[in-house]
């Protein structure tokens, strides 16, 4: 891993006229303030222009494309309001989403209390603190359940949208607990039957992240399922489903097989390089049409573009095995070795000393793959040929904006570009430490 | 010529030097390539002969329970108490022999000729007769199984030998449990790459070879199973697109190559020098808000392309922001040509590329200048260098060294970047020069995309995919030898 030297100054200095020294360098500083504020003038313009056309009415002005940037007759929501259309989304979305910020508050305010319990009394009170919490988070989930009962009393899809509250519900209150807990470790200590607090916390993580990961994944059925959706809704979900699972299968995928190509020396390993190098070098495209034929016989085109697509992506994902190579890689061999002399398998030492060193890798691999079925066009429209309902983002936008007569649809092309680019932008911007980390890695290590 | 004459001379006369040896010393280093793909190649068959010799060996020497498992695959396993190998072996084996009998032979058999029996309307009824597209895919998917059961049918008899082995030396065989067991330890690679392996046969190696296959048949428009038969035509295909006479391929795959190579090489090395150029300027000493800076040029990587480079290509329409601007202010009165005209198209699509490509080539150029000595500009200042001398002398041969690597997969990626040209142009402005639909800023990737999509011409898209291949390998092979730090992966560790 890198070091953190001192950042070299690359470019100035080194003037031998020393007098001079200072007024030079504050001439060269301007000079590149100037050009960086030139350049992200540049590097951000066309998205502000995305953003100001997205709010011209394609109703009381024109939807195509024009040559003036801000809207004449008025900023208006009416593109974005196109993209909901016939959908009871923020009826439905909207009464659950706030039931669960009320939830989650609620149990926010709980945990607060208990905590202040718990200092105020002594930990040795353990059992009656037990008690409580369990109490508590009870009655929250009755809370719950009954909110979700009187929002969505329909008997017949009363599962079907309850599960997302109570998903939603269950994700805020890992995200309270966690704070709360953090704070104050005593808590868990104190609760009788855990030894220390790591099997606990251990858990608690383990739990928390698969209550987040089920509550998406039922967020994306219910967004499809049970409401009237409106087209780009569908979209939406599709290519939110696709990224979810592939985020999850090819991370296991590309960290399984950096993980033995690293480690392992066994026989076939560098036969199994180089088939993969030379495999590379082919045209992703080439196969285009033998995949779609395949999963055509597994009956995963069209309609079933969606689980199609995934196995596409991920089946072929070991392959893109080299940055978390490079980065095992560095993990020093000799913890590996103590470790199995001490007694551990493979199986052990990948998960319990491997995995933990990696965390920056896996979620560098993780958003590579999270992010990339989001801009994935060709083969998406190939395989979701005539169905628009199997269509993901790309596909629907840019039919929209090249095929369905783009006069029309311009400015719902922007609102709609907006929606997707948000979400992700924001999720990158705030692993960006992790991506940098990969790339750099990568790009050395080759 | 010795080293201290080398030394004396001029900087051109060195670079002059350097080229001719790497030129004649390539027919020597192709020799040894060769010499040692054949020793690869005999070793294999080697190889391959002391297996064949060690069955012979093992069926004259093994027991009858050995012997009967040349047969009946898992035999000897299930007689020797290890009944879970035994069974998986037994059932390996009814698998293949099903499959064989029921479709596999069939398959195989037409192979040779892809198919006899044409379709035909019976009335309004519709008899379909081969299927060829079938006949090449379940063929190829035949021969891959016949070598997996060869294989498993060596590890079989294998086996037999090892635990005879065993036996006779006292010891206690494996159990199912030790065997799964290992599998999370000594056998822990097999485990982590069987599902891999399976996913990259089936949905990469397979369909791979298959349009290896369809490069040497007529398979297109007027040839599209299931109603008509396509068959094999050898090497016409690529005569038809590599040969210039008449009205083949030949002048517009010459052309489409020579701009995918410029295109290539300006996408990698331009954005590789302004994005340094920019990386050095925000890690300078006493610039402020380097992070901010930073983001705001990381936003072309966070947004997805088809939003961002569709927009921008919609910007640059005749009918777009940019000319309209331009014309109200009285500046042009002709939309600019921006996408309609071949070289302002590929100028255009060059700069667009920049602002997507600078800010990945910013975030790498930064962690790479960190990890420069401080000490090297120390004394480099002391003894009196100006910041571009630095730059030449310290930065520049340091970024060339470490990122070698990059710089070779960021060609060879640049040579199959669909998205930028796709989402940007389309491959547009065609023209009638070019054949097959080609358009003057098309790349060979993505002219296979739309002899694919919309001319569903299937030989000629696997005939340019198979020579992209060649492009790629031959670029990667001369760059290879010529970079030292790439071979020794062992370096890092």
């Amino acid at each position: 891993m890198r070091t953190k030297a001192s950042i070299p100054e690359a470019g100035m200095g080194g003037q031998t006229r020393t007098r001079s020294k200072a007024g030079h360098e504050k001439r060269v500083n301007g000079g590149i303030y100037a050009l960086l504020v030139i350049m992200s003038v540049i590097w951000l313009a066309p998205f502000v222009f995305l953003i100001f056309q997205s709010f011209r009415s394609y109703l009381t002005e024109t939807g195509g494309m024009v040559d003036y940037l801000l809207p004449k007759n008025g900023w208006s929501l009416d593109n974005y309001a196109f993209l909901f259309e016939g959908s009871d989304f923020f009826s439905w979305w909207g009464s659950t989403l706030l039931a669960s910020i009320v939830l989650g508050a609620l149990q926010m305010g709980i945990l607060a209390l208990i905590k202040r319990e718990v200092n105020k009394r002594d930990a040795s009170e353990g059992k009656t603190q037990y008690l409580f919490l369990a109490l508590s988070l009870l009655v929250v989930f009755v809370l719950s359940a009954a909110a979700c009962v009187i929002l969505h009393g329909k008997p017949d899809s009363l599962i079907l949208s309850a599960l997302p509250a109570l998903v939603l519900y269950m994700a805020a209150g890992y995200v309270a607990g966690r704070f709360y807990l953090k704070q104050d470790s005593r808590l868990l200590q104190s609760i009788p039957g855990y030894p220390v607090e790591t099997p606990l916390d251990k858990a608690k993580k383990i739990g928390g992240l698969g209550a987040l990961y089920a509550g998406v994944i039922a967020i994306v059925m219910c967004i499809i399922k049970p409401m009237n959706a409106s087209q780009y809704l569908i979209w939406y979900g599709n290519t939110l489903t696709i990224a979810l699972f592939v985020a999850v299968i090819q991370t296991v995928i590309v960290l399984s097989v950096s993980y033995a190509l690293s480690r392992i020396r066994f026989k076939g390993r560098k036969l199994i390089m180089n088939v993969v190098l030379i495999l590379g070098m082919f045209p992703g495209f080439l196969t285009m049409i033998t995949l779609y034929f395949l999963l055509k016989q597994l009956g995963l085109t069209q309609e079933g573009a969606v689980p199609g697509l995934i196995l596409i992506y991920c089946a072929s994902s070991g392959m893109g095995y080299y940055i978390s190579k490079g980065f095992f890689d560095t993990i020093p061999k000799s913890l590996d070795e103590s470790a199995r002399i001490d007694g551990a398998t493979r199986l052990q030492v990948f998960y319990k000393i491997i995995m933990p060193l990696a965390k920056p890798i896996v979620i560098y691999t993780i958003l590579m793959a999270f992010m990339a079925p989001w801009g994935d066009f060709v083969f998406a429209s190939y395989v979701a040929f005539g169905k628009s309902n199997s269509y993901n983002v790309a596909v629907g936008l840019y039919r929209w904006v090249n095929v369905n007569d783009y006069q029309g649809y311009f400015t719902r092309f922007c609102a709609g570009g907006v929606l997707v680019a948000l979400p992700i932008t924001i999720l990158f911007l705030c692993l960006q430490k992790y991506y940098v980390e990969g790339v750099t890695g990568g790009a050395v290590k080759g | 010529m010795t080293d201290l004459e080398y030394l004396s001379y001029s900087k051109w006369k060195k670079l002059l030097v350097r080229t001719g040896n790497f030129f004649t010393s390539l027919p020597g280093k192709c020799g040894n390539g060769l010499k040692k793909l054949g020793l690869k190649v005999l070793n294999f068959f080697m190889n391959l002969f002391t297996s064949l010799k060690g069955l012979v060996t093992t069926f004259i020497n093994g027991d009858w329970k050995t012997r009967l498992s040349y047969l009946v695959m898992g035999f000897g396993s299930c007689a020797r108490g290890q009944w879970g190998r035994g069974i998986l072996f037994f059932l390996f084996q009814t698998v293949f022999n099903l499959y064989m009998v029921n479709f596999g032979v069939a398959y195989l058999s037409k192979l040779n000729t892809l198919g006899v029996v044409e379709t035909y309307k019976e009335g309004r009824r519709t008899v379909y007769g081969d299927n060829s597209f079938l006949i090449l895919l379940y063929g190829i998917l035949t021969l891959f199984f016949i070598l997996a059961f060869l294989y498993t049918w060596y590890l079989n008899i294998k086996q037999n030998r090892i635990s005879e082995e065993i036996l006779k030396s006292g010891k206690k065989l494996k159990t199912a449990k030790d065997d799964l067991k290992s599998l999370a330890d000594e056998q822990f690679h097999k485990t982590l790459l069987a599902l891999p392996t399976l996913g990259v046969t089936a949905f990469t190696i397979l369909p791979i070879l298959f349009m290896i296959l369809v490069a040497f048949t007529n398979f297109d428009a007027t040839h599209q199973p299931p109603s008509k038969l396509f068959t094999w035509v050898g090497w016409d295909n690529f005569r038809q697109l590599l040969s210039s006479d008449n009205a083949s391929y030949g002048g517009t795959f010459g052309q489409v190559l020579l701009w995918t190579l410029i295109w290539a090489f300006f996408a990698t090395f331009l954005n590789y020098f302004l994005g340094m150029l920019v990386a050095i300027m925000i890690n300078k000493k006493g610039i402020k808000l380097k992070k901010v800076w930073r983001t705001i040029l990381v936003m072309t990587i966070a947004i997805p392309q088809f939003v961002s480079l569709l927009y921008v290509s919609k910007m640059f329409a005749a009918d777009g922001l940019i000319n309209g601007y331009l014309m109200r202010w009285g500046w042009i009165t002709e939309p600019l040509p921006f996408w309609t005209d071949p070289i302002w198209a590929r100028v255009t699509i060059i700069v667009i590329n920049v602002w997507i490509g600078i800010p990945y080539l910013m975030l790498i150029a930064t962690g790479i200048l960190m990890n420069i000595p401080a000490d090297l500009y120390e004394s480099a200042r002391i003894d009196g260098a100006n910041a571009f001398q630095m730059y030449k002398r310290i930065t520049l041969p340091y970024m060339l060294f470490v990122t070698g690597p990059y710089l070779l997969t960021s060609f060879t990626g640049n040579i199959n970047n669909f998205n930028v040209i796709y989402l940007l142009s389309g491959g547009k402005p065609l023209s009638m020069n070019l054949s097959g639909n080609a358009g003057y800023t098309d790349l060979l990737i993505t002219w296979l995309y739309k002899m694919t999509v919309n001319d569903t011409n299937y030989k000629l898209a696997a005939v340019i995919g198979i020579l992209v291949f060649v492009v790629t390998a031959v670029i990667n092979l001369i760059v290879y030898n010529m970079i030292p730090s790439v071979k020794n992966e062992e370096d890092f560790q």
